[in-house]
């Protein structure tokens, strides 16, 4: 097919790759879910189920059960989570114009679960009226104030005149970890055995604890956060440039840095409230996007939610089928996958480490 | 019209500029010339509104410290020094960031124009961060030059600030840029530029403002600002002024230390 020279993308421009990559992602996607709801301890007879879905075929009450109370909710979550964490290490690495920033990396996933172990061992001694208030919401919004302080300190600890210092941002990171490792400490001490199973489970991070009950809080607010999104693509751009250009180009910058911080908290306070640490989403799948089609927010940003929703639905596979019929936290499955990844960025980006 | 009156910088409890009068108008090239630590780049800081400072500064009747962001963006364009990036963005999408409403049909056409201006023509799908110094610093005048492309708009002039805007560039390069420059203003814009090198302004400059240690020591035309006495005193050197062999004048380093006073 000659190309339409009219319709022929200028040199340099990316857009039209990103478009097609985003329908690429969105059948990638397709099939992690499909996959995510076939594959698991119940053996390959689910294959029929989720057949059934789509054909309206009878299939059993065992099936069915699995497949709408187990898989669909734990897929559900899978792809919110995915994608919420995946869009906040984009967000985050736009905003800090750093490729590196990660809420995992730099403390905010530590600071949510600060929240959020908060919330679960100190939860019972509030007074009834209070606890009653928040209902099942309390984890998540203990989980979304922790992740907005974090994110708050972070960014006046290591941001100065609108230049963000790398070091000083990677290590303020690692001083919010340890100063949140030290309270948790002293909360799973005094935990009872419940909690204390809820926590260390939650510590490794999983998917595989998904119910509708947790969704029916969380999903709200990932998809808020995620809604918000394309608004701050523009001015993310235009912060590329560093803060006094993206003013002198039109952007409230103060307003862009606000809504930033405050939509990576909701998106990770919230995930991380329904499913632990899960790290290295949001800062492999940015990376591999920009290699593929550019740094423009415009485009990133949706094609990381549909890149981090799959990779994290295959990743929970992984986790189910690796060890059959036992299963492994999901976050040990991404930082084995990260942690090499991660690494590799390193090497390759050693120059921006040095400023 | 930009007018800047009782312009006062403090960084704590250093003063920077301290009570300085500026203005320029549309239609000429306004240079900024002064030592190193005069405060000129404070000032062009200041009149961009990117420094805190007490006084005034209006810019086409609209005083800059109530003004919205993109009203500003619309009315005038900022050439940093320098600007680093930190993502693989190719050179077509730095020049895209200065347009102001999203990527419209005929957007294209102006990135085009504005890197053909700055002789990058075939630079689009390069990555800014592999090209030299210079380069980057034509492609953001091209971006700069992009978002104010008309330089009277709605009967309106538009401004362009730019700050050392040659200091990178080799010579051609920099007879180049001023040429841009002084094209803006002769299609009645107005221009207002830190300047390092006095032959330059010289040449292209309408009006001169000449900063020492946080005031304005002259402001005027270049013959009556570009003088042996006021440049020796404010650049602490012996200088002297000399009429070029072609036209127009060139400024001499003479020598070290102060001239007699």
């Amino acid at each position: 097919m000659a190309p339409d020279i009219a319709q022929a993308p200028m040199l340099g421009d990316r857009s039209a790759r990103a478009q097609t990559l985003s329908l690429v992602l969105i059948l990638l996607l397709g099939a992690a879910i499909v996959l995510s709801l076939a594959v698991g301890a119940s053996g390959t007879s689910l294959w029929q189920a989720v057949l059934g879905l789509f054909t309206g075929e009878e299939v059993g009450v065992r099936e069915r059960i699995i497949l709408m109370d187990i898989r669909l909710p734990r897929t559900v979550m899978g792809v919110l989570v995915g994608a919420a964490l995946a869009v906040s290490g984009a967000v985050m690495q736009g905003l800090f114009r750093n490729p590196l920033a990660d809420p995992g990396l730099v403390g905010v996933s530590a600071g949510a679960g600060f929240g959020a172990i908060v919330a679960i061992v100190l939860g019972g001694m509030l007074p009834a009226g209070i606890a009653a208030m928040f209902g099942s919401s309390l984890v998540p919004v203990a989980a979304f104030v922790g992740a907005w302080a974090s994110m708050l300190l972070l960014y006046r600890v290591s941001t100065r005149r609108g230049r963000t210092s790398v070091a000083t941002m990677l290590l303020a990171g690692i001083a919010l970890a340890a100063l949140m490792g030290a309270v948790q400490g002293v909360l799973i001490y005094m935990a009872d055995d419940a909690q204390l199973r809820t926590l260390t489970f939650w510590g490794m991070g999983s998917i595989a604890g998904a119910t509708w009950g947790k969704l029916l809080v969380a999903t709200p607010l990932i998809l808020l956060a995620l809604a918000g999104a394309p608004f701050l693509a523009r001015g993310l751009n235009a912060l590329a440039l560093g803060e006094a250009a993206a003013a002198h180009v039109g952007i409230p910058v103060q307003r862009l840095k606000n809504a930033a911080i405050l939509m990576v908290a909701l998106a990770v306070g919230s995930s991380v409230a329904v499913s632990g640490g899960i790290g290295f989403v949001g800062i492999v799948v940015p990376h591999l996007l920009r290699l593929l089609v550019g740094p423009d927010h415009r485009y990133l940003l949706l094609n990381s939610a549909l890149l981090g929703a799959a990779l994290l639905l295959c990743a929970d596979v992984i986790s189910r089928v690796i060890v059959a019929p036992a299963e492994l936290p999901i976050g040990i499955v991404t930082a084995t996958l990260g942690g090499p990844f991660f690494l590799w960025i390193l090497l390759r980006q050693r120059g921006v480490l040095e400023m | 019209m930009l007018e800047a009156s009782d312009i006062t910088v403090r960084y704590g409890p250093r003063v920077i500029l301290d009570g300085v009068d500026f203005s320029a108008r549309a239609g000429a090239v306004t240079a900024i010339v002064g030592p190193n630590g005069s405060g000129k780049t404070t000032l062009m800081r200041a009149l961009t509104g990117e420094a805190a400072y007490h006084g005034r500064i209006t810019l086409e009747g609209q005083d800059i410290a109530g003004a919205k962001v993109w009203d500003l963006a619309a009315l005038r364009g900022v050439l940093p020094q320098a600007t680093p990036l930190a993502f693989p963005f190719t050179v077509l999408e730095v020049v895209r960031i200065g347009l102001s409403r999203g990527v419209a049909a005929g957007q294209d056409g102006l990135i085009r124009q504005a890197l053909a201006r700055v002789g990058l023509s075939g630079f689009e799908g390069r990555y800014y961060q592999e090209l030299s110094g210079g380069e980057q610093q034509r492609v953001q005048l091209a971006r700069v030059l992009a978002q104010v492309w008309e330089p009277v708009e709605g009967g309106v002039p538009r401004w362009l600030f730019l700050d050392e805007p040659v200091s990178a560039l080799d010579i051609g390069h920099q007879l180049q840029v001023m040429q841009i420059a002084r094209d803006y203003a002769d299609a009645g814009g107005g221009v207002v530029a830190v300047m390092h090198d006095l032959n330059l302004t010289a040449m292209f400059a309408d009006q001169v403002a000449l900063i020492g240690e946080g005031r304005i020591l002259a402001q005027d035309v270049p013959g009556a600002v570009l003088r042996d006495d006021l440049l020796s005193r404010a650049y602490r050197c012996d200088v002297r002024v000399n009429r070029a062999p072609v036209d127009g004048t060139f400024i001499l380093p003479h020598a070290a230390g102060m001239a007699a006073e």
